[in-house]
């Protein structure tokens, strides 16, 4: 069976989803992401889906899941590299993702989460200096 | 007798011709301009040698019958092509009435003492030709919603430009009003300009936008939302008066977009999510060296 790998990077997990998602699938991502973010204590998570062309109202659900089941585990959630085509078709589903935050391509995701976690980063290694 | 009549229509085909080609010259109306004489008369020949060809005793009171399939087909071809040029809908149907004028002329000189006769015979061509003008009339309209579709297509087209006006900052100015297949249309292009140039900052100017509806701007929040998505900032600027007042009447809730009065302000709104300002060169500078 089919697998996404979840990698991790620093303290943050990157998935790159380069086939298009059928629900099996996704709903295995979601688990495995989930028990990964837990396990690492990853502090962002970046789903990039560029090389997704195809998405349905169960896959904009699936990503609005992983990013409120990240949230209450304290890291935070940026999909990149959303094709026109799929912002379309989410939005006339009228999934418009709120709380998942978006970035146009991976390097800017990774700006986005570093910013999103830097303030706090850097009052834990003042604790620790001190 | 009646067919004897017939035939000998036909045989004056070339009178029916003349004196019809001579009332449409004879007419203060005719464009000379639009179309030459020698193509009014092609076409008046052609369809007159189709239409008494196709004309017998027993479709003479038929207009619908089939034998004047060919009659249809050449005078579709004729006014779609005036419609094109430009003829206005009375010179195309004064273009097919005149041709009742030429037949009941001839039928006239036909039967000169038969009153009765001439009567009832007039009657039928009369309401033959009636219905050829009236079927030229709805292909003359068709002819031209066709031009009108054509151009609100390319209207469609030109009016949606996606403009670079700095790096990672694009701007769309939309002029007129938004319709669903038009916001499909400026969706589409910002969303594929945003993967395309990769920036992260889009304005939509509305200020040529005459009204604002909640249709309207319900198909401005799809468009922010479907940016913001694909992870770009969506800014909204160009906002007059009169439709912030019309939105707040409406009811509808705007709170989740960055919304500017001006591209200006936008434009330094933007430039402060890049981390930039615009600086005017200090002057005093000679005065201090």
């Amino acid at each position: 069976m089919e697998k996404i790998p979840i990698l991790r990077m620093g303290p943050f997990l990157l998935v790159t989803i380069q086939i298009d998602l059928y629900d099996r699938l996704a709903l295995n991502l979601e688990a495995d992401l989930v028990q990964m973010v837990n396990k690492t204590g990853a502090r962002g998570v970046l789903i990039d889906i560029s090389a997704v062309s195809i998405v349905d109202s169960f896959m904009g659900r699936i990503i609005g899941n992983i990013a409120s089941m990240s949230k209450i585990l304290d890291a935070e959630t940026v999909v990149v590299g959303m094709q026109p085509a799929v912002a379309i078709t989410l939005i006339e589903l009228g999934l418009p993702l709120k709380g998942v935050h978006t970035a146009l391509n991976v390097e800017k995701g990774m700006e986005l989460l570093k910013s999103k976690i830097g303030p706090e980063e850097e009052s834990d290694d003042d604790g620790d200096a001190d | 007798m009646k067919s004897n009549l017939l035939k000998s229509l036909q045989k004056k085909k070339k009178q029916i011709l003349e004196l019809w080609i001579q009332n449409q010259l004879t007419d203060p109306n005719l464009r000379e301009d639009l179309m030459s004489n020698t193509e009014l008369r092609v076409q008046s020949d052609e369809l007159v040698d189709v239409f008494l060809k196709n004309l017998n005793d027993t479709n003479l009171t038929e207009p619908d019958s089939p034998d004047f399939e060919p009659v249809f087909e050449i005078l579709a071809g004729i006014s779609i092509s005036r419609a094109r040029q430009g003829f206005s809908p009375r010179e195309t149907g004064i273009f097919v009435f005149s041709l009742k004028e030429a037949l009941l002329e001839i039928l006239r000189q036909e039967l000169p003492d038969d009153p009765l006769q001439l009567y009832n015979e007039s009657m039928k061509i009369s309401r033959l030709i009636d219905s050829f003008g009236i079927n030229t009339f709805e292909t003359f309209i068709k002819g031209r919603e066709e031009v009108i579709l054509r151009q609100t297509d390319e209207i469609a087209e030109i009016s949606t430009p996606v403009i670079r006006v700095w790096d990672g900052i694009l701007a769309l100015p939309i002029i007129g009003t938004l319709d669903s297949s038009r916001t499909q249309v400026v969706m589409e292009n910002l969303l594929q300009e945003i993967v395309e140039t990769a920036s992260g900052i889009a304005i939509l100017d509305i200020s040529g936008v005459p009204a604002v509806d909640s249709l309207v701007a319900q198909h401005l929040i799809k468009t922010v939302s479907a940016t913001r998505l694909m992870g770009a900032e969506c800014i909204i600027s160009g906002i007059r008066p009169e439709i912030a007042q019309t939105v707040v009447h409406l009811g509808i809730d705007l709170s989740g977009i960055v919304t500017k009065a001006t591209l200006a302000s936008a434009l330094k709104y933007a430039f402060s999510l890049q981390q930039m300002e615009v600086k005017r060169i200090r002057q005093e500078r000679k005065y201090i060296d």
